[in-house]
């Protein structure tokens, strides 16, 4: 299917706002959108999601002769693969240059930089090494692949355990995960790639000081819209030094953060799984976190908006006070809070979604926003939404009901749809039958 | 869920519950004069025909559903009773299907001599005549140029061919068709919340109308248009209409609260 094209309206209105230092989603030039890391049932398996941009990653190894060349080495392979599914311009026979750019960038980035240790991943010198395989899926595309796609591998790999192997003379023993524990690759450190997008005004060069030259404006981790319009793709556009300089300081803070991020995620998978708690893709379903898309909050500036306050306040209905009344459904669960009308069109959205206000200065951290949902260990301020440890039970206090019935019958049903209510649902459905 | 000898319930019963592709629907047995006849498509009945409307297809005994979502009922003026009136689907759906007489925001990509090539998000572009905007002669061009936005109707939107609009009604008035302005944001939002805000009496609107003063333009398709005095205001009003989708009047009212505090 051919893309949507872009309208000269939208690209207009992109450009002036970058002008103006806004961006769509309310993001501050250099902020990076949430992001989200979760781990599947096997080890090596972990989907990332980037705002909406989702990439899944697999590690799998293999037992095979070394290249001729170096003996002593195991072997990497990497492999991204645009799947249609993350947008319509994907088609599966056709795969535009743009992946071959991205699997290319890929490579340098992880195997150049000599992240795994390749020595270690020798079991007999000349005979057998392994071969790790990480491959990559994108799931959603809304802008940014590579990034998303780094830290996936990265992930992945640190994530991914392989069965233990020991050699006793000629012999060599290959233990399975019941006899042996597996045992995790050895990474020096975590390769990340950090995304720019630039918009050149070079054109309408005003003069701000003499020593100015033309004025450039750079946004960190493109949303798909702003990929459209900026200038280059991988590659493309001229730069300054100091436009380098100024890059590279801001990459060494954003991957700071994301590695602060990446470590606390697999700690957290390693607590899961050593307290024998359910762990994988499926732990999360309930929580409609990977199955679902659920819409940011987008804390957009409201900084200058017309002050028309007083007939809206004086229109508004006060709001109800929150009663906090147990209503006991089956003996053994009590649930506090009737919960929202199944409207139908609200299956996508499982949290309350707030306006929030401009918080321009601190728009990264989530400290002033109530996060009434049910997202389980925010560890620190950057919203970071970290996997599974389903013991945590959010409730959310509602305020009663207004009775605003919409049209239709099915009576309120928790929003958190926990699994219990899920089933009950299940068993309301089977009794109408 | 047998099908075959429970399944097929009455239809008053269902309106307003999930129903699935697949399941027949009994109809009322209000026999006319002439047998129950169903007629497909949109608009009232008249008294004692039933319109069956999308997401539902006549067959044999009742209506067979094709689509998931909430069965609902609309019955006909005055008729009472169970006869007349319409029953369709309400489903969630983002992709876009041309249908005839709906107005749609396009994109234009493609100048060919006589026509426009429109991105309508649809599976085929339409195509729209340089003549069908309103005071336009051979002589007298309209002054459009790719990547234009165009907000038109369809006059031919089925299976079998290539859907085409035109930018005037019935009566060659224009009647707020045409070339939209260059300024302004456009996004995409699901078919359902399209529906919603063009509901008479939408509250929403209503509401933003209130905060400030902005142009908006929905188009069946899923697209919106919105522009206001600022860039910070357009994006706000961008914003609020995305997320009404998930939002309760509750959650709405606060957040023009908070918005109209500042």
């Amino acid at each position: 299917m051919k893309e949507t094209p872009l309208s000269n309206c939208e690209r207009r209105f992109l450009l002036r706002a970058i002008e103006e230092r806004k961006r769509l989603d309310g993001r501050q030039s250099y902020d990076y959108r949430n992001v989200r890391i979760s781990f599947g049932a096997d080890y090596g398996c972990c989907i990332v999601e980037l705002g909406r941009t989702r990439v899944l990653g697999q590690v799998s190894c293999e037992l095979v002769s070394p290249k001729l060349n170096r003996a002593t080495e195991g072997i990497l392979f990497f492999n991204l693969e645009l799947s249609p599914m993350a947008a319509p311009a994907f088609e599966p026979g056709r795969q535009p240059e743009l992946l071959v750019k991205l699997n290319r960038l890929l490579e340098r980035c992880l195997r150049n930089s000599k992240c795994i240790d390749t020595e270690s991943l020798c079991v007999v010198a000349g005979v057998k090494v392994w071969q790790i395989r990480v491959d990559l899926h994108l799931l959603n595309h809304d802008g940014n692949i590579i990034d998303a796609a780094s830290i996936a591998a990265i992930v992945a790999l640190c994530h991914f355990r392989r069965p233990d192997v020991s050699v006793q003379g000629e012999e060599v023993t290959l233990y399975t995960p019941e006899e042996r524990d597996p045992v995790p690759l050895s990474i020096h450190h975590m390769p990340i790639c950090v995304s720019f997008a630039f918009f050149q005004q070079g054109l309408h060069l005003t003069i701000v000081s003499y020593s100015t030259m033309v004025q450039d404006l750079l946004l960190v981790d493109p949303s798909e819209r702003e990929e459209r319009v900026m200038d280059g793709l991988y590659g493309g556009i001229m730069l300054l030094k100091d436009q380098v300089l100024r890059c590279s300081k801001i990459t060494g803070v954003k991957v700071a953060e994301i590695t602060e991020l990446i470590q606390k995620a697999l700690e957290n998978d390693r607590k899961v799984r050593k307290e024998g708690g359910k762990f994988g893709f499926a732990e999360s379903i309930p929580n409609q976190k990977i199955s679902a898309f659920k819409m940011e909050r987008a804390p957009v500036d409201t900084n200058d908006v017309e002050e028309q306050a007083e007939e809206i306040i004086t229109k508004a209905d006060p709001p109800s006070d929150v009663v906090a009344k147990p209503i006991l459904r089956m003996p053994g669960t009590a649930q506090i809070g009737e919960g929202l009308e199944n409207s139908w069109g609200d299956f996508e959205e499982s949290e309350r979604e707030e306006e929030e206000e401009g918080n321009s200065d601190d728009a990264t951290t989530s400290g002033g926003q109530k996060m009434e949902t049910e997202e389980i260990n925010i560890v620190n301020d950057d919203t970071i939404i970290l996997s599974d440890s389903e013991e945590e039970e959010v409730v959310i206090l509602e305020p009663e009901e207004t009775h605003k019935k919409t049209r239709t019958h099915i009576t309120a049903k928790q929003e958190n749809s926990s699994k219990k209510a899920f089933n009950k649902k299940r068993k309301k459905k089977r009794a109408t039958h | 869920m047998a099908a075959a000898e429970t399944g097929a319930l009455p239809t008053e019963e269902r309106v307003g519950q999930v129903v699935l592709p697949g399941d027949v629907l009994l109809l009322p047995s209000h026999p006319e004069a002439d047998g129950e006849r169903l007629w497909l498509g949109p608009g009232a009945a008249l008294p004692g025909r039933l319109v069956c409307g999308p997401g539902l297809r006549s067959c044999g005994a009742g209506l067979l559903v094709t689509k998931c979502g909430l069965l609902r009922h609309r019955q006909s003026g005055g008729a009472g009773g169970g006869s007349g009136g319409a029953y369709w689907v309400d489903s969630q759906q983002k992709r876009y299907v041309p249908v005839k007489g709906d107005h749609v925001i396009g994109i234009v990509t493609l100048k060919a001599g006589d026509i426009f090539k429109v991105d309508v998000g649809g599976s085929e572009q339409a195509s729209l005549s340089y003549l069908a905007f309103e005071g336009a002669t051979k002589r007298n061009r309209p002054n459009v140029q790719v990547g234009d936005l165009i907000y038109g109707q369809f006059v031919v939107a089925n299976k079998d061919m290539e859907p085409e609009m035109v930018c005037i009604d019935s009566s060659g008035r224009a009647n707020g068709m045409g070339v939209i302005g260059h300024e302004g944001l456009l996004f995409k939002v699901s078919l359902g919340l399209i529906r919603k805000l063009l509901a008479p009496n939408c509250e929403i609107i209503q509401e933003l109308g209130q905060l400030y003063p902005f142009e908006v333009v929905f188009g069946m398709n899923g697209r919106i248009w919105v522009k206001a005095k600022t860039i910070q205001q357009t994006l706000i009003v961008a914003n609020i209409l995305e997320a009404c989708e998930h939002m309760t009047p509750e959650q709405r009212t606060q957040a023009f609260a908070k918005l109209s505090e500042r």
